[in-house]
């Protein structure tokens, strides 16, 4: 095994100044013959779990809904529940590409590109839901105003159309925005390819991209306007998903306080998604002096803080369900917290307000088991955080007589799998074949630091 | 990159397309930068790995239009978003939700942030690609080996030879005394193909119109009829196994798929034995009286008071007499077929025995619906307490008045 390469990667990069080394270490890793073993095993089972989304939808479209758990009076569950995951997961791509950017976080740079790539394959994997879960899954087109045989258009009023503009901007958006910070950095793979089949397809995707000043400053003005333009987006994807809910009248959605409530979690959960995938694979492709320790710290006080916000929200709900004096916002509540749901809410409250605060001692959020730890277990409180909306919302309707329990079936458990599946595919093939961190900006950024010279 | 070099028979050696200066730092760069500006040159650039700071003010490059671009496309997203919505639910198809206005800003206003920041965003980066003239397959620096640093670690000063100011001699000399590592001749590129390769023309060809055969497609199946069934793409969802109301089931002897209420069954807490207080009569005849269990006092005049305002008022409005706002709404269209609701302080519903305005209001009459369902039997008697109340005040005499009333009634007038 001693002619495997990626023992190249704990080499010391090659190059005889600090911007050649900084180009070496990120880009040897999408140019190595070889990815680590543990890349292969991580392949292995994303792949294994994305055909599991595939048998799953494949059984859904042929038999119907009916394979769900879904059942009156709990019609919305497990499908909502992992498109809102996912949408939310994808947030802090956005968050730290863009609002970082306009602030001038320095250390977003070590870690932007490869949030960015998790935004969009986040966002891919929520559009899937609510693509499957209309029931009749050849007619998903009736969400968009595209003449039809019915003359009809759809209800721009209703929040649920409100969803797939807010969610197809986002998308395109990201999409847009993650590519032309690719552009200088594709050019760099391009120019250092030995084989014609690499130079053809990094050539192709830099479109011809050369570095030329000029080019560079209108590349520049239109990467801040992104930046600008995407703050505002970001913050309106999740507080439109969030009018799916607080628009209806049922108890336990209909609250003015989930607009940045929603957000807030969005970026908590996304957060910790990035840190949980940026540890081992800084880890395995020897990145450890380009995503630093400082980094990932910075990334623990952000869940921290948001994590805080959301408890936060918890309790607000719990008193204005007091205070409002409804007696069926007051049932929906106390019901979630002390009804036949009360395990997932703990689990929820553990998971998203009392683990987190162990990030208040240095120790734990500079430790990388601790981070992986506490950080998957966000994740874990955030899918329950939705479900708990969701499911506890529903599941007691105002007649006694439409009250039920919602039991997920093993498709609703295959489905979510598999959504995992696409992700973490997507994202070891990026690893792969693009760069990791974003070269040319780190390289800016070194120059500045160090006046311009080298 | 087209940077493959294909033997080619041309006459004599490459014409000169310019010079091209290595520098070592973004510094080093600068300086030479501000030489090539100061000597009054127009058609060169600088090439670096990553945009360098102040490179802008060195080269004198004028600010871009690009964010003028930008205002155009976020404008045009803008009104294509309102003004489309206004279209398709205020006009093309109007909606009717819950009563509310067919096209009001609020409602709409999602849709068209979305929709302002999705046409900016493709505007800055289409525009961004257009105005730095990408994609850009072949450029004559891509046969200079040294170049594939320009994304890497090195910067580079590339004067053209078209340049008006261009003298091979002096410009070398500028360049080379300007701090430059290393100073180059760039040939222009007469070894790549001018043109796209047939091989790759006809297979876009061939994509493009085999990409026109679905739609041709759909285009038939809509002008076109088939003697076929339709076909069934979710099986289970279009077979269940349940009876439909009204349908036919073989099982039961009168062949219905509803089942009847068995004879003599009553549901709980529907045993209306009190014809008194359920149906208004005595003895089959409108009773004058209210039933006994109704008292007459405050409280159920307060009971239907709020009733009468929820349930009544719409047609009846707010004292009885038949000028609601869907009596206004009606008289107003003038459609013709509007019966409009009675004035209950007229003489006729004045005399009318309770029993029967408990009918009316319990079954209906002409286009007025029953409200039996909706409003529980005490709140309907309710209802008639505060109606008499009403009809009583809209014809009052004097001596219904209090002394005390009736003098200031004197001293008013």
């Amino acid at each position: 095994m001693a002619s495997v390469d990626y023992d190249s990667w704990y080499q010391p990069p090659k190059g005889d100044n600090e911007i050649a080394k900084l180009t070496d270490v990120v880009l040897r890793v999408a140019e190595a013959k070889r990815p680590p073993i543990g890349w292969y095993i991580a392949f292995t089972i994303a792949v294994g779990m994305l055909g599991i989304l595939g048998i799953s939808i494949a059984w859904l479209f042929w038999t119907g809904i009916g394979i769900w758990g879904n059942m009156h009076p709990v019609v919305w569950a497990w499908d909502i529940t992992n498109f809102v995951f996912w949408v939310g997961i994808g947030h802090a791509g956005t968050l730290i590409s863009a609002i970082l950017f306009l602030l001038r976080q320095p250390w977003r740079t070590a870690i932007n590109r490869a949030a960015e790539a998790m935004t969009i394959f986040a966002v891919m994997c929520a559009l899937i839901f609510p693509g499957i879960h209309i029931g009749r899954p050849w007619l998903p087109y009736w969400m968009l105003p595209i003449p039809n045989q019915m003359d009809m258009w759809p209800q721009f009023r209703s929040p649920l159309d409100w969803d797939v503009f807010a969610v197809g901007t986002y998308f395109t958006v990201s999409l847009l925005f993650w590519y032309v910070g690719l552009i200088p950095d594709i050019a760099s793979l391009r120019d250092r390819a030995t084989s014609t089949v690499r130079r053809f397809v990094y050539g192709m995707f830099s479109m011809g991209w050369r570095g030329s000043s000029r080019q560079w400053h209108r590349y520049e003005r239109a990467y801040l306007i992104l930046a600008a333009l995407s703050t505002p987006l970001v913050l309106s994807v999740h507080s439109v998903v969030s009018f799916d809910f607080a628009t209806a009248q049922l108890p336990g959605w209909h609250t003015t306080i989930f607009p940045p409530y929603f957000v807030a979690g969005a970026i908590f959960s996304g957060f910790a998604m990035v840190v949980t995938l940026l540890v081992p694979a800084r880890q395995f492709f020897g990145l450890k002096n380009v995503i630093e320790m400082k980094h990932l710290e910075a990334m623990n006080k952000v869940i921290l803080a948001t994590g805080t916000m959301v408890g936060y929200s918890y309790g607000m709900e719990f008193f204005i369900a007091w205070y409002s004096g409804s007696s069926y916002e007051g049932f929906a509540f106390i019901n979630r917290a002390f009804g036949p749901y009360a395990w997932a809410y703990w689990t929820m409250v553990s998971c998203n307000v009392i683990f987190p605060q162990l990030y208040w001692f240095k120790g734990i959020r500079t430790s990388l088991w601790g981070m992986m730890i506490i950080n998957v277990l966000v994740n874990v409180g955030m899918w329950f955080e939705r479900f708990v909306i969701i499911v506890t919302s529903l599941h007691r309707d105002f007649v006694p007589s439409s009250w039920g329990y919602y039991i997920p079936t093993k498709w609703d458990f295959m489905t979510l799998t598999g959504s995992f599946g696409l992700f973490f595919t997507l994202f070891l093939l990026f690893c792969r074949y693009l760069p990791m961190v974003a070269v040319a900006e780190v390289k800016a950024q070194h120059a500045a630091a160090h006046g311009g010279g080298h | 990159m087209s940077s493959e070099p294909k033997p080619k028979a041309h006459s004599g050696p490459a014409p000169l397309h310019g010079l091209l200066a290595e520098y070592e730092s973004p510094a080093a760069l600068m300086r030479g930068a501000e030489k090539v500006r100061n000597a009054g040159f127009r058609n060169w650039d600088t090439f670096t790995p990553f945009p360098v700071h102040g490179i802008d003010g060195a080269m004198g490059i004028k600010p871009t239009i690009l964010p003028w671009l930008i205002l155009g496309g976020g404008i045009t997203g803008c009104a294509t978003a309102l003004g489309f919505q206004w279209w398709a639910n205020g006009v093309d198809y109007p909606f009717l939700i819950s009563g509310k206005p067919y096209w009001s800003v609020a409602a709409n206003i999602p849709i068209t942030f979305e929709l302002t920041v999705l046409f900016a965003s493709i505007t800055a980066v289409f525009g961004m690609l257009a105005l730095n003239k990408l994609p850009m397959p072949a450029h004559p620096l891509d046969l200079k080996e040294r170049f594939a640093r320009a994304t890497d670690d090195r910067f580079y000063v590339l004067v053209q030879a078209s340049d008006p100011v261009f003298d091979e001699k002096d410009t070398r000399s500028l360049l080379e005394t300007s701090g430059a590592a290393a100073v180059e001749d760039v040939p222009e590129d007469v070894a790549s193909e001018p043109e796209l390769p047939r091989g790759i023309l006809y297979v876009l060809l061939i994509v493009a119109a085999a990409s026109t055969i679905p739609f041709a497609m759909a285009a038939y199946a809509r002008e076109s009829k088939s003697p076929l069934p339709r076909h069934h793409i979710v099986p289970d969802m279009d077979f269940q196994q349940k009876f439909k109301a009204q349908r036919m089931n073989p099982f039961f002897a009168d062949k219905r798929a509803d089942r009847p209420q068995i004879e003599g069954t009553i549901a709980i807490g529907e045993l209306h034995e009190d014809e008194h207080l359920y149906a208004g009569k005595l003895n089959g005849v409108f009773a004058r009286t209210f039933p006994p269990s109704i008292h007459a006092d405050a409280t159920t005049m307060e009971r239907g008071r709020e009733r009468f305002g929820i349930y009544c008022t719409p047609c009846h409005g707010q004292v009885g007499e038949g000028d609601g706002m869907v009596a206004h709404r009606a008289t107003s269209l003038s459609e013709g077929t509007w019966v409009p609701p009675s004035n209950m302080t007229e003489e006729r519903i004045r005399l009318m025995p309770v029993g029967e305005i408990f009918n009316t209001v319990t079954n209906g009459v002409r286009n007025m619906p029953p409200y039996a369902r909706q409003i529980p039997a005490e709140d309907r008697w309710a209802i008639i307490l505060y109606v008499r109340a009403l009809q009583r005040s809209r014809a009052a005499e004097l001596r219904d008045l209090s002394e005390q009333e009736r003098a200031s009634l004197i001293r008013g007038g």
